[in-house]
């Protein structure tokens, strides 16, 4: 069987489970359409959760991420996991308390203003709808590798089955076939990474692995991978970061982002009690923590066995010759995502960093032109059981992961931006009469045209999937989370402060963004290339979120401070929010 | 509705436990990891440094044991000052 029958396979089996549970759960009530009905058990909303969570970006792009940038890389394994403390404590007990199904409904209620209620809209479908890019980016290239479609008409057949089942579904089924992905990318992502730490490392645990000697050759996996990098003129895996100020504010901006993103937030109403929704954050982790914990193992141990496989007789040898090369590096080739050069025209593969000052020596020295092979980081996870020789069945099954990765996501996302702009929109601030299958049905076409939109500019993205979805966060980081968490510590805030702060913070964002990676994302519009030495401060657009959510809160308080306090009614409810007894189902708004 | 002293109490045990969690939080992911990394170089685990191996998965199990210790010790204190749902 060809290896592309053998994907269509795995892909075909995935989605048939994922439209039966979405047609077999459907949704009843527009209660049922939100929130599931409120009966969903921690455990199962916890690997909801990591379903929903777990994108394109973590799946495809993270472990690639780490592995070419070693320990700087590790920024977005701090960054996705750190958040989850912030949300258990922080947010997610308490907004289960309050009770309502939205996010923006929370901040109409806490701080007593429409208008505020409205920036939250709107800050809502900018983090979802910048999330959404990187979904459709992601899965748009997962599709057209491996149905062999050119990326456009990869995207649009992610947003057409994407559509299918959220549409049909709603909350509900969306809860179920979440489950469904999680499991499907779980196996996917550490199939391929079990076989690859017993080949290295004859130790079947890959987190391990990564720690253990390889073979018997009296070096650790880490160790072995420094001292080829060293050779080659590479930064060093476990070196320091070269920017540490980015560094921080990135894992910072990650963590908070987090904690804000609505549609995570979103799912903590759909357990029965506020000690649940607690348990519920703890258990989304561990889910996470099951990839997260592997990434950096597949990172350090794909970078090995690609070096390896250019160097197979070590650095001081010859690379592999041009015309002996494997199988794996002629499918990448065609994509584009890996190239190669022959710049001094001798049919070796030289694979080296030619910048640095080991790099000029080893041109000065063996006769090398500059570096000829240029590999892409998103394609690391992907072609990692390819390196490794692999047998077909588990390219089939990364196949069928990756795809659940995003498609779980963006359904996530469609159910948060549809009901902002059906109940928050509509129904509450244009047309109150609007009966219960209306406003389903304003769902519905707000989720169609939310993917066209999405589909279209994911032709055209600011970046790739992991990047996109780090701005998403950065907007979330920067308006979401100070307005809701100072909503719930602090009595003091009032209705003019929080959208001072959040029209402060979400600005901000997304004008230092868009001056940087175009505005609107259309490509071409930047106002400034976005490289160091033009950032202001140095700090990289993907960082700017922490400290945009650090303006939020100054300005936040600055103007609450100078204006009245809020009401008793208000304060009342703040003090409600904090304490468990008498939470009940989440209600009807 | 809840005594307020009792509510005052219950709030400020919340407000202890999320900021000594936080400590613990902050120092793993920003202290193990990144400003102590240079003198903690010498400690090593599996052949990389101990900054090194918190900033890549010894956070995330830190991360993990935080937010489960949070949610036990907080479902205590909710029953311990009668807060919990029945």
């Amino acid at each position: 069987m060809s290896q592309f029958a053998v994907n269509m396979i795995f892909i075909g089996l995935s989605f048939a489970l994922y439209i039966g549970i979405a047609l077999w759960t459907r949704a009843g009530s527009t209660k049922e359409f939100y929130v599931a009905g409120g009966g969903i058990h921690p455990v199962t909303n916890g690997v909801a959760v990591a379903g929903d969570w777990m994108s394109a970006a973590s799946f495809l792009s993270m472990a690639g991420m780490v592995a070419f940038m070693g320990y700087a890389g590790s920024a977005f394994l701090m960054g996705w996991t750190g958040g989850y403390i912030l949300l258990a404590m922080l947010l997610a007990p308490y907004l289960r308390k309050f009770g309502k199904f939205t996010v923006p409904a929370f901040v109409e209620d806490r701080y007593q203003s429409r208008t505020a209620r409205m920036i939250a809209v709107v800050s809502l479908l900018c983090i979802s709808l910048t999330y959404m890019i990187g979904q459709m980016t992601g899965s748009g290239v997962v599709f057209a590798r491996y149905l062999n479609v050119s990326i456009d008409l990869g995207i649009w057949i992610a947003a057409g089955i994407t559509f299918f089942y959220a549409v049909l579904g709603g909350m509900k089924s969306v809860t179920y076939t979440q489950v469904a992905q999680y499991c499907v990318l779980i196996v996917a992502y550490l199939v391929p990474p079990i076989f690859i730490s017993m080949q290295l490392t004859g130790n079947p645990i890959p987190q391990l692995g990564m720690l253990s000697e390889v073979g018997n050759e009296g070096i650790n996996v880490i160790p072995k991978l420094d001292g080829i990098l060293a050779e080659l003129g590479f930064a060093e895996y476990t070196g320091f970061a070269a920017d540490p100020l980015n560094y921080f504010l990135l894992t910072a901006t990650l963590m908070v982002g987090t904690a804000g993103l609505p549609h995570v937030i979103a799912r903590f109403f759909t357990v029965r009690k506020v000690a649940e929704a607690r348990w519920s954050a703890g258990w989304a982790l561990v889910f996470i923590a099951l990839l997260y914990l592997t990434a950096p193992a597949v990172a350090s141990m794909a970078r090995l066995n690609l070096m390896e496989t250019v160097y197979p007789n070590g650095a001081q040898a010859d690379p592999i010759d041009y015309e002996h090369r494997p199988d794996w590096m002629n499918n990448w080739l065609e994509t584009g995502l890996l190239k190669f050069e022959d710049k001094n025209g001798d049919g070796l593969i030289q694979y080296y960093n030619d910048a640095s000052a080991k790099g000029k020596e080893l041109t000065a020295e063996r006769g090398w032109a500059g570096n000829e092979l240029t590999v892409n980081n998103d394609i690391i996870v992907v072609a990692n059981p390819e390196i490794a020789k692999l047998p077909g069945w588990t390219i089939g099954l990364m196949a069928a992961g990756a795809i659940a990765a995003a498609l779980s996501t963006a359904a996530g996302l469609l159910m948060a931006i549809s009901s902002a702009v059906s109940h928050d929109i509509v129904k509450v601030a244009l047309k109150p009469d609007m009966t219960e299958k209306g406003e389903m049905n304003v769902a519905r076409i707000a989720m169609l045209a939310t993917l066209m939109l999405s589909a279209y500019l994911g032709m055209n993205p600011p970046g790739f999937a992991a990047q996109t979805v780090a701005l998403a966060f950065g907007l979330a980081a920067s308006s979401l989370f100070p307005a809701l968490m100072m909503g719930i510590f602090s009595r003091r805030i009032n209705g003019k402060g929080a959208i001072a702060g959040m029209l402060a913070g979400i600005t901000l964002t997304l004008v230092y963004i868009f001056m940087f990676k175009g505005w609107f994302f259309i490509a071409g519009t930047n106002n400034f290339p976005d490289t160091a030495e033009y950032w202001f401060f140095g700090v990289n657009p993907l960082g700017i979120g922490f400290i945009a959510a650090i303006v939020n809160f100054i300005v936040a308080y600055a103007v609450s401070l100078s204006t009245e306090e809020p009401s008793q009614e208000i304060q009342d409810l703040v003090e409600s929010v904090r304490y468990p007894k008498g939470a009940g189902a989440a209600m009807d708004h | 509705m809840v005594d307020k002293e009792v509510a005052q109490a219950y709030w400020k045990a919340n407000l202890r436990l999320i900021v000594g969690c936080m400590v613990v939080w902050a120092f793993t992911a920003y202290g193990i990891s990144m400003f102590l990394r240079p003198v903690l170089v010498g400690i090593t685990i599996g052949g990389v440094d101990i900054g090194f191996w918190f900033s890549q998965q010894g956070s995330i199990l830190t991360f993990i044991a935080l937010v489960f210790f949070y949610s036990w010790r907080m479902n205590q204190i909710d029953k311990h000052f009668g807060m919990a749902e029945e």
